[in-house]
């Protein structure tokens, strides 16, 4: 799928990197925790999460991932947006919850591909 | 061995906003200097995490990545208050974070073990009240 289709299925505003949206993604995860992303995290390109600092971006940018989901409605600053665009990582924000962010996606064929530790 | 290239970085610990700009950079750095991309991303989150735990757990420090022919090398050094015992700060999920660290999206004690687990080779340097130094290697062949 393209960051553009998940846009449109979590009908979420792009605020930054809108000439990235035809970038194909594979697969995603979501967390609040910084630490399990670092840790469990691999290969994934999106990162959906609840948690609002700049440590998302970096952890987003330290895990090569190109797309970062603020959910519930979560509005970055200026200063988180602009480091994203250097850093060419496109940034969505929805109304939607976790849950139901991540169960769209899931359901529409946007799978969690291999976590380190999964059965 | 004659060394390549030094990049030096100061952490500042009273600003967490700022933590892990080091790590952003030094990624930067490696793709100018065309490193293979999953050696960067390895040196990218070990080094990124021990940055993390030089502001949250020390009052920040400095970074100098060495990057030789055959491997990249980093060195975290900080005056904080030390590691009372490092068998167990290495062990998965323990962490001394408080909650406030929790609230921030950091402090499940994965840190260490997942800087042991990107490098090669990481030898930890601690004393009680005076410092610590991390040095992780990361081959590049
Ligand atoms: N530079 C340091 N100075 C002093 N103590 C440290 C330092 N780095 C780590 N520690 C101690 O080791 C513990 C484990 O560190 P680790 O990075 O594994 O977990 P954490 O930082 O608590 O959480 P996480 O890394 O998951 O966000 C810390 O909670 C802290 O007590
Ligand atoms: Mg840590």
């Amino acid at each position: 799928m393209k960051i553009r289709d998940i846009k449109e299925l979590l009908n979420a505003d792009v605020l930054c990197c809108e000439e990235e949206l035809d970038k194909e993604v594979n697969s995603a995860c979501g967390s609040d925790m910084m630490s399990d992303v670092l840790a469990y995290v691999k290969d994934q390109a999106v990162l959906l999460t609840g948690l609002l600092n700049s440590q998302v971006i970096r952890t987003a940018e330290m895990m090569d991932m190109v797309c970062i989901v603020f959910v519930r409605s979560k509005k970055p600053t200026e200063d988180m947006i602009e480091l994203a665009k250097k850093l060419d990582i496109v940034i969505l924000t929805t109304d939607l919850r976790m849950y139901n962010a991540c169960g769209r996606l899931f359901s529409e064929g946007l799978g969690s591909s291999k976590v380190n530790g999964d059965v | 061995m004659s060394k390549a290239i030094n990049f030096h970085y100061v952490v500042d610990g009273d600003d967490f906003t700022s933590a892990g700009e080091a790590s952003v950079d030094i990624k930067r750095k490696l793709r100018q200097l065309g490193v293979d991309p999953a050696i960067i991303r390895r040196v990218s989150i070990a080094m990124y995490e021990g940055e993390v735990n030089m502001v949250i757990h020390a009052e920040g420090g400095t970074v100098d990545v060495n990057v030789y022919e055959d491997k990249i090398e980093m060195i975290l050094s900080d005056e904080g208050p030390g590691i009372a015992n490092v068998e167990l700060a290495m062990k998965a999920g323990f962490s001394t974070a408080p909650d406030y660290v929790r609230s921030l999206g950091f402090g499940a004690g994965m840190g260490l073990p997942n800087m042991k687990s990107y490098t090669d080779d990481m030898k930890i340097d601690t004393k009680i009240g005076v410092g610590t130094t991390i040095t992780m290697v990361v081959n590049l062949k």
